[in-house]
């Protein structure tokens, strides 16, 4: 099978004030396939956010994509002209933003909302526009949609307000969707019915998604493959039961651990510490060489501090950035 | 009313709540006036150096029940009992000596901190506003306080906003413990924090129980991370707590509907064995 986006070696900085370069991300590579869900986990400054942007040219005035290549159907997006993008962004890869109560216009009804999106990208008459809009309605609130389409964004839930922008974002038919966070603001009950939404999609229209979080829990059961990012690169890459079942890279295993279980796991009394990783994964406080976990990692040796781990095939499918299994 | 086996019996409460009411005035489109019930008779008991964990689903009243119980609303009808004493029907002046002995600390540090102020000048204020220190008692006070939550003292002269989000809780911790509070009401205050960063700022107020005594109400949706913190939970559902008792026992055994979709409702992520050997 043929990846549907492809992306190859990029590298992405923002330039400071002081006029430097900061990178954010640094050789960057995976392949999406069609119908696939890929989730993308990393903490706050890892560069989930500026992947999500790159992907389709959305990137704060200060960002420089400095190299690589993203391949989706014939084209570079990359290298993309404006009119080009214009024809993909919204209408062949969507993207859906962390905070639903932002992200739409407050004083306009949720429906109209749609239907602009939908105006944008397909000269329809108005009344099979109003009839697109409908059905793409149907397809996120099976119940009331009708209503809902009448709704200013005020009168509606968090999670019907995220299935808002999921209909924005699916209205065209597009066969990639990038979701930032898209369940972050929500609680654990509608986080649930809003990954049910998304597994549907999926089985319905054949989307491939890139689902991007900090909270691994969410993606067990959910997503296919993960991609696990630290401090801008890749620290592993693999199928979702093998990487959240047993972690290979020591930052991955550390955060699965760090996370409470609901019932106490053998032996622990309560109370006592969870085994956090030390530290924190701010620009400043990262090595100038050797590996980015190394002065937080329980497992590091004295290479780690020397060079930069390179990619280290475990299996077909699993990848690791870690010398503990280079040979 | 549970905790008998870890607590003396003869230990008073800290905090003890009577059937609490908070009704809220709405208006409906059509302007007819409307009733809504925030808090419906709440009744609950917390011990000195325990935590109690109210979860439940957004809408259910845990933080106007953090409002009520930190003076910030006055409840339509019921009682708060703090260390013995009515604290709904004080008036200002007495409930300001209440006031710096219950701390709220809010979900997300980015917006709850001034980020034109220093980390100095965070900290600084309530120690200012209490006119009883001086300025070498104010100054000695801030660096203990930043040592206490992990903080390196060369960040004092920094804005919140150059702080990373752990970083940042950690300072809103700080600043509610400032006036030596007896009781901290952490309102989601981990929600917003990255997985690994959690861990840290829970670990944090573990440790401060510890030295310090403290007595938690650490509101929140996260089931697992009340069942890591919590001596008791109670659970929350349209105003009303509709199950409460010992964290596990609640866990292992729930009785209720509410429980059971929220525990449903739990991400989970299960280790493979040879992991958890390790």
């Amino acid at each position: 099978m043929i990846a549907i986006l492809e992306i190859q070696d990029l590298h992405v900085s923002y330039r400071s004030s002081g006029g430097g370069l900061c990178p954010a991300l640094t050789s960057v590579s995976f392949g999406l396939m069609p119908g696939e869900i890929m989730g993308v986990l990393g903490e706050s400054g890892s560069g989930k956010s500026t992947l999500a942007g790159s992907l389709v040219r959305l990137l704060p005035a200060n960002a420089r994509i400095t190299r690589g290549a993203v391949q989706f159907e014939e084209t570079d997006l990359l290298r993309a002209n404006a009119d080009e993008l214009r024809q993909i962004r919204g209408r062949r890869i969507s993207l859906i933003f962390q905070e639903p109560s932002l992200a739409l216009h407050p004083t306009m009804r949720v429906g109209e909302q749609v239907r602009q999106v939908l105006a944008a990208h397909d000269s329809l008459g108005k009344s099979a526009l109003n009839e697109q809009t409908r059905q793409v309605f149907d397809q996120v609130f099976p119940e009331e949609a009708d209503r809902i389409s009448h709704s200013y964004p005020h009168q509606l839930s968090g999670g019907q307000r995220q299935r808002v922008l999921i209909a924005q974002a699916i209205a065209c038919g597009p066969s990639v969707v990038i979701a930032d966070e898209p369940t972050a603001s929500l609680d654990p009950t509608t986080q649930m019915e809003i990954l049910g939404v998304f597994r549907n999609l999926r089985e319905k229209l054949g989307l491939a998604m890139i689902f991007i979080t900090h909270n691994p829990a969410l993606l067990c059961g959910f997503a296919d493959r993960v991609l696990v990012l630290y401090a801008g690169k890749v620290a592993e890459c693999g199928p979702a039961e093998t990487v959240l079942a047993s972690p290979r890279h020591p930052y991955t295993k550390a955060l699965f651990h760090s996370i409470p279980t609901v019932f106490d796991r053998p032996g622990n009394t309560r109370k006592t510490k969870l085994p956090a990783i030390l530290g924190d994964s701010a620009r400043s406080s990262l090595p100038i060489q050797g590996c980015p976990f190394e002065p937080r990692c329980t497992e590091r040796m004295d290479t780690c501090k020397e060079r930069e781990p390179t990619r280290v095939n475990l299996s077909a499918s699993h990848t690791v950035s870690c010398f503990k299994y280079e040979s | 009313m549970k905790v008998e086996a870890t607590i003396g019996k003869n230990m008073q409460p800290l905090l003890r709540v009577e059937n609490l009411v908070k009704r809220y005035a709405k208006r409906s489109l059509a302007g007819t006036p409307e009733e809504f019930l925030a808090l419906d008779g709440v009744s609950f008991t917390v011990f000195p150096g325990t935590t109690l964990a109210v979860v439940g689903e957004s809408g259910s009243g845990k933080s106007t029940l953090a409002a009520c119980l930190a003076c910030l609303e006055s409840p339509t009808a019921g009682s708060i009992w703090f260390e013995g004493r009515e604290i709904t029907k004080l008036e200002e002046r007495a409930c300001r000596q209440v006031r710096p002995q219950i701390q709220v600390i809010f979900q997300d540090p980015a917006s709850s901190l001034n980020p034109r102020w220093s980390v100095m000048e965070v900290l600084a204020e309530p120690l200012i506003l209490q006119r009883k220190f001086t300025r070498e008692e104010i100054d000695r006070r801030i660096s203990s306080l930043l040592e206490r939550v992990g903080l390196s003292p060369d960040i004092v002269e920094r804005s919140p906003t150059e702080l990373s989000g752990g970083q940042r809780q950690r300072l809103a911790i700080a600043r509610a413990l400032a006036l030596e509070p007896k009781l901290l009401i952490l309102d989601e205050a981990l929600s917003a924090l990255d997985c690994s960063v959690q861990a840290q700022i829970a670990n944090l107020l573990v440790e401060l129980q510890g030295s310090l005594g403290m007595t938690y109400l650490f509101i929140t949706h996260d089931l697992a991370m009340a069942a890591h913190l919590a001596d008791e939970i109670a659970v929350m559902d349209r105003g009303r707590i509709v199950e409460q008792g010992q964290a596990q026992k609640i866990l292992k055994h729930p009785e209720q509907e509410t429980t059971r979709q929220l525990l449903a409702a739990v991400p989970r992520l299960t280790l493979a064995p040879p992991l958890l050997e390790q």
